[in-house]
């Protein structure tokens, strides 16, 4: 007889409550992604700036003769601005996942389960959310923290308060609308190197296309084509930078409004149509 | 809805565009093991998707394991386990990890889970082999590996679509065994979904036959086959023609089967001493004669229809 019998026994433990499982899913593909050397390798180089403006801040706030380096509201809006093209190359990493469970025949198994189609959809939208908030919010904060421990005094916030929420607001029009986007768009592929190229397509291509229009018609409302730009517009309108943006900072917000609800849409009618029983 | 009733619909309506998937469908699932058969086209896949909540019906009421589908379908699939049909997995993940994981999305805390996932994967046979990935797996591992992650929250409920597909004789029979002990020694509830009807025939004790979207007939496999022993395959010796006119007369249903053999319905108790009896008053000779067992195939045509 075996000390332990390995036939099939009955569960008497717990159960968690319905309407966690969307954190699971979230929880299990960043444990799986911080394995990767790669994607290690890519958020720590997508802390590099945050060093460098730590320093600047420091040097600023220590000595008088680099008093020129001094955080402005200005500042904050280039660091969102630089952390660009991190929230580019995470939102590729991480934003394939549905794509890779398409291609495993997976979602049938994870509606059989006890949870819903958002939470499923939630599930793979959070990782992306976090690690792109985790790149532009997290250390734009803590460069207001830091700001405020080398000058020793609250005077810089005090003079700044928008600050709070206009890096808030950036960093989650920034985040809804590339993680929105990328999961729709896995939705649709099998393949998550396609999903990447159709991300990056659409991103570069819309950028190419405004300037070509904007170079024949000489108007530059055609910004509205290209959703990085339209992020720019909101971003100056909140930092309150003087800056003449190409169509009403209105205009841009519906672009970003709209993409968001295409996309959710998208999410929609390809999570509904997924075959349980083949 | 009887405790022994783990599913139970009542005028079902699903329709998509212009075709009815499934109408009207009264149907009962006992307790224990329970096949679900039919022809493609006939339903099985609307109604388990109508079952786990996944589709509203346009019409019907479908209670499962006591729960109305419309109000509660999460709870529902918090006690029922899907073994889909055709391949499915989470990528980049083992054996372990996969039905560790399935065990959490199903509610269970991550220790258990993983103590869940080593426990059931021993149980289906893949005890050696759960730490490799999931894509070496062959097909029959694959099978087993669904087969777990069904079973890893302890299900009520279990629905296996397909459960031997792709499977090697050997690996098939095992795969049958595993089915038949869940549903008769571990307690566990089953709907086997399957087109193979040998399959249905050694796992469960009652049977669902689909055909175009309605239940053509249900009931115990027994009960459906009928008894054995009072249809008989009858060769003879002899004037064959007065024979079977003689058989006839006794009110006995007689069909030709192959060239020489026929088969005899016997209606009565008296069975073999009767053919007999009417062989040796005729003077022919009885040079084979063998009760006929009724198969589930013979169940199935029946009920479809087919010849």
């Amino acid at each position: 007889m075996p000390i332990h019998d390995q036939g099939y026994q009955r569960y008497g433990g717990s159960r968690a409550a319905q309407g966690r499982a969307w954190w699971v899913i979230a929880r299990t593909q960043l444990l799986s992604v911080v394995k990767q050397r790669r994607f290690v390798v890519l958020l720590i180089a997508s802390w590099v700036p945050f060093v460098v403006r730590g320093v600047q801040i420091y040097l600023a706030s220590s000595f008088q003769q680099v008093s020129m380096l001094a955080a402005t509201a200005q500042t904050f809006r280039e660091f969102l601005d630089q952390q660009g093209l991190f929230v580019f190359l995470l939102t590729i990493a991480l934003g394939g996942a549905m794509a890779d469970d398409r291609r495993a025949n997976a979602l049938q198994l994870y509606l059989s389960k006890p949870l819903t189609r958002v939470e499923y959809i939630a599930g793979r939208l959070v990782p992306v959310l976090l690690c792109i908030l985790g790149v532009t919010f997290l250390p734009a904060m803590l460069l207001i923290v830091l700001q405020i421990a080398f000058s020793g005094s609250t005077a810089f916030i005090s003079q700044n308060l928008f600050l709070l929420p206009a890096i808030t607001l950036v960093s989650l029009a920034q985040a809804l609308l590339s993680s929105f986007a990328i999961v729709a768009l896995a939705s649709l592929s099998k393949s998550r190197r396609f999903v990447s190229i159709m991300y990056a397509g659409i991103i570069f291509f819309t950028a190419a296309m405004y300037q070509v229009l904007r170079a024949v018609t000489g108007s530059r409302a055609w910004a509205a084509i290209a959703p990085g730009e339209m992020i720019d517009v909101i971003a100056d309108a909140v930092f309150r930078i003087r800056a003449t943006p190409p169509v009403p900072v209105g205009v841009a917000v519906l672009v970003v409004v709209l993409l968001i609800a295409a996309s959710i849409w998208i999410l929609d009618r390809r999570v509904r149509a997924v075959e349980v029983v083949a | 809805m009887t405790r022994s009733t783990v599913v139970e619909l009542e005028n079902v309506n699903v329709h998509y565009a212009k075709n009815w998937a499934l109408r009207d469908v009264t149907a009962s699932f006992p307790a224990g093991a329970v096949g679900l058969l039919g022809p493609n086209g006939a339903g099985k896949s609307t109604l388990i998707k109508s079952v786990l909540g996944l589709l509203s019906p346009d019409r019907g009421r479908m209670q499962v394991l006591g729960l109305d589908v419309s109000r509660a379908p999460l709870q529902i699939r918090s006690r029922i386990g899907y073994m889909p049909e055709s391949d499915a997995h989470f990528p980049q993940m083992n054996a372990v990890s996969f039905v560790a994981y399935c065990g959490e999305l199903s509610g269970l805390p991550r220790a258990d889970a993983m103590q869940r996932a080593h426990e059931v994967l021993f149980y289906v046979g893949l005890g050696e082999a759960r730490y490799r990935a999931i894509d070496q797996y062959s097909t029959g591992m694959k099978q087993r590996i669904k087969l777990a992650q069904a079973l890893v929250h302890d299900p009520d409920l279990l629905f296996l679509d397909e459960p031997t597909n792709g499977m090697d004789p050997k690996g098939r029979d095992e795969m049958l065994e595993l089915i038949r002990d869940i549903a008769h020694n571990k307690g566990l509830n089953l709907i086997l979904s399957s087109h193979l009807l040998p399959d249905v025939e050694y796992a469960c004790d009652h049977v669902v036959v689909m055909d175009k979207g309605t239940v053509a007939t249900a009931g115990p496999i027994a009960g459906l086959k009928g008894p054995a022993g009072r249809v008989f395959e009858l060769r003879i010796k002899g004037d064959t023609e007065q024979f079977v006119t003689t058989l006839r007369a006794a009110g006995l249903e007689c069909h030709a089967t192959d060239e020489d053999i026929m088969r005899v319905f016997v209606p009565s108790e008296a069975g073999a001493p009767l053919l007999f009896r009417l062989a040796a008053e005729q003077k022919v000779q009885v040079r084979h004669l063998r009760p006929s067992v009724p198969t589930l195939e013979d169940v199935f045509a029946k009920a479809v229809g087919e010849e």
